[in-house]
């Protein structure tokens, strides 16, 4: 398979598997509020192309593009969605804190910015151990409004921890544009400040995306401290939920045009032979078939689970 | 004619008559000035008021926790608004150290007349970090005011006393509250702190029921009346000051006390509420359960959520084991509060 043909495949089965999430959602099976990806899929799979498995990410509730283009386990990621005991967290965390340790995909947080200095002391860690390994910590634009980012940023930067600082700006914190919350909407020059080496990217382009941030990440890697990439990327759908909300007033389906117009499966589709893409459709449909089926059979968790794994007692 | 408001219009209702009466009210928070007004309850008070009253916040809690503070100093009366309690976490620092202190600290020479509104969430698999009651860490300091309405017509007076209030007031509301529906006369009335409202008179155990619980511990009423328990049913609506008389009058008559609440047990209101009780009955105790929240962060999953917190079912089960003893096993039919089961957003 060429890269055109892995990013594709990549970026489809992320979105066919939310489109089926979004299909599901008004029979109630998935009873969890979801945050879909539809439209940023691009950022997850371009930045995970240039890390090594080894390699950890941080996601945000809006998570499932960056679970799954991580390598996290797809059967267990709708498990989770369905409340299943074979669920990423058996059940305990639905669609906001996926996870999948063996993949490098650390616990996703409800709770904006929490996630970004976890990574941070992850990337400690692993000075410590002398491991080489790099910690991508994603998060949306209004992270950065909080005071966590920055203090996260300084301390990274203080100290050259291999942090890959990954901004997903989409514009929009629930309803508010950007601009209402910042008066200076480049993040990258807000990341120079704190000596942290900053690129705006196009979080549409993956092939683009791809070849920076492996120049990004190699740098980490060789101990160069952190990195910030700011990738420019938009919601289609609402804030939380499965639908669209250009009705709702607070952005215009004239500003998305342009968006869905570069829509990072369309540009990477567009570089295809309709054959490939046709027997790529065709595998990925099956595979989240079968992921959805075993959500379908797969057990709820037993009551004793409610109160089991609080703590981690000595064995 | 009594008119009948949401919980959540109660809200919006006392915010907007305290705004046209004190041009020193003003409203902050993220999504307040959006189109879903944090559940309608700050809806169109930005286009009335204009951006100068009532504006949206960046991301930033304990900082904006900060400048409502400072800007309390400096003469307004801030309501700061949190669409869930688990944000408040965020704002630790600054309601602690400062606005609950800054009085005695200052040796009486400013005072910090803010509110803090946030939101207790619940169902729809919201989870660990959506759905926290964590009104007990407020109640533990000092200096700060917790008041938790059940009904409209408290939430209306209770808000507007907490805005005219000159001390910081954590102002706890619980989603399943916005859809209570109840008479709420259309003056202006503020609701002094301190007074728990007996919801419903009985004689045979009383059961306190903290916020939502409140109107889970209604419908528990009505299971124990099917066997013929009589349960008198207390909203303590102000957590501190707490109404210890009210509560300790009504235990002194019924000899029994359930207290229910939406949050974990431990070290919790109920506990307070238990110990302040019996101080009261002169160091006498009498037959008490607790029930809140099973002692673990909130699972997603429905039915781990279902068993999560105390239902009219366990609430009448565990009244009813204080009045008739465990000897005679009770498995009330189960009540599904419509408002659980309805909800699916706006989260
Ligand atoms: C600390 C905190 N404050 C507020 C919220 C409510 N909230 C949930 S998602 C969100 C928007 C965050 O926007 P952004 O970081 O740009 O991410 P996006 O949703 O656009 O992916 C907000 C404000 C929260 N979850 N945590
Ligand atoms: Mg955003």
């Amino acid at each position: 398979m060429n890269q055109t043909e892995v990013f594709y495949r990549q970026v489809l089965r992320i979105r066919r598997v939310e489109e089926e999430v979004a299909r599901v959602y008004p029979t109630d099976k998935i009873k969890s509020p979801v945050h879909l990806s539809i439209g940023q899929e691009g950022v997850s799979v371009g930045i995970c192309a240039a890390l090594r498995k080894t390699d950890v990410v941080c996601p945000t509730y809006r998570g499932h593009a960056l679970y799954l283009a991580k390598g996290g386990d797809l059967n267990a990621m709708i498990a989770e969605l369905y409340g299943k005991v074979t669920g990423c967290t058996r059940g305990k965390g639905g669609s906001m804190h996926l996870i999948d340790v063996a993949a490098g995909v650390l616990g996703a947080s409800a709770i904006v910015g929490t996630t970004i200095p976890l990574a941070v002391g992850y990337a400690y860690a692993q000075r410590v151990k002398k491991t080489d390994t790099v910690v991508a910590s994603f998060f949306g634009d209004g992270a950065v409004d909080e005071g966590a980012f920055h203090e996260s940023m300084n301390f990274a930067a203080l100290h050259k921890l291999p942090v890959l600082f990954v901004c997903e700006n989409n514009f929009y914190s629930i309803h508010s544009p950007q601009l209402a919350r910042q008066p200076h909407a480049n993040l990258c020059d807000r990341a120079s400040s704190y000596g942290v080496k900053s690129e705006q990217l196009d979080g549409c382009d993956v092939p683009e995306l791809y070849a920076r941030a492996q120049a990004a990440v190699e740098s980490v890697r060789a101990g160069d401290g952190p990195r910030f990439l700011e990738c420019m990327t938009y919601r289609f759908r609402e804030h939380v939920g499965p639908n669209e909300d250009f009705h709702a007033g607070y952005r215009s389906r004239e500003e998305a045009e342009p968006w869905f117009a570069r829509d990072p499966l369309r540009l990477l589709g567009q570089r295809l032979d309709p054959i490939v893409r046709t027997r790529i459709e065709a595998e990925v449909e099956l595979e989240i078939a079968d992921a959805f089926a075993f959500a379908e059979s797969s057990p709820f968790p037993p009551s004793e689970e409610l109160l089991a794994d609080v703590y981690l007692e000595a064995q | 004619m009594t008119r009948k408001l949401s919980y959540a219009e109660a809200l919006l209702e006392a915010t907007h008559q305290e705004m046209a009466h004190d041009p020193s009210v003003v409203v902050l928070g993220m999504g307040v000035d959006d189109f879903r007004g944090i559940y309608g309850t700050t809806k169109g008070l930005a286009e009335t008021f204009g951006p100068e009253r009532c504006f949206d916040t960046p991301l930033s809690e304990d900082a904006m926790t900060g400048v409502a503070i400072g800007a309390a100093l400096g003469g307004m009366r801030p309501i700061h608004v949190h669409i869930r309690m688990d944000f408040v976490l965020l704002c630790m620092n600054q309601l602690l150290n400062i606005a609950a202190k800054a009085r005695y600290m200052y040796g009486a020479s400013v005072s910090v007349p803010i509110v803090v509104r946030s939101v207790i969430g619940r169902s729809w698999g919201q989870g660990a970090q959506h759905s926290q009651g964590l009104h007990s860490l407020f109640m533990h300091v000092p200096g700060l005011k917790v008041v938790a309405p059940s009904t409209p017509y408290d939430a209306k007076g209770c808000l507007v006393q907490a805005i005219r209030d000159n001390n910081p007031v954590m102002f706890v509301e619980h989603r399943m509250l916005h859809f209570q529906r109840g008479t709420v006369p259309e003056h202006l009335y503020a609701l002094p702190f301190g007074h728990a409202r007996v919801l419903s008179p009985g004689t045979d155990v009383t059961i306190v029921g903290i916020s939502y619980m409140a109107v889970e511990s209604l419908r528990a009423q009505s299971l124990l009346a099917e066997v013929g328990i009589s349960a008198e049913v207390i909203d303590p609506v102000s957590l501190l000051p707490l109404d210890v008389d009210t509560i300790a009058a009504s235990v002194a008559k019924t000899g029994r006390l359930l207290i229910v609440d939406t949050a974990w047990t431990s070290c919790g209101a109920t506990a307070e509420i238990v110990t302040a009780v019996f101080e009261r009955l002169g160091g006498r105790s009498v037959p008490f359960r607790r029930l809140g929240y099973a002692a673990a962060p909130c699972p997603t999953t429905k039915n781990l959520e279902n068993l999560y917190y105390p239902t009219p079912a366990t609430i009448a089960q565990a009244a009813h084991s204080l009045v008739r003893g465990d000897k005679q096993p009770w498995q009330p039919r189960s009540v599904e509060a419509p408002e659980v089961v309805e909800f699916k957003g706006p989260f």
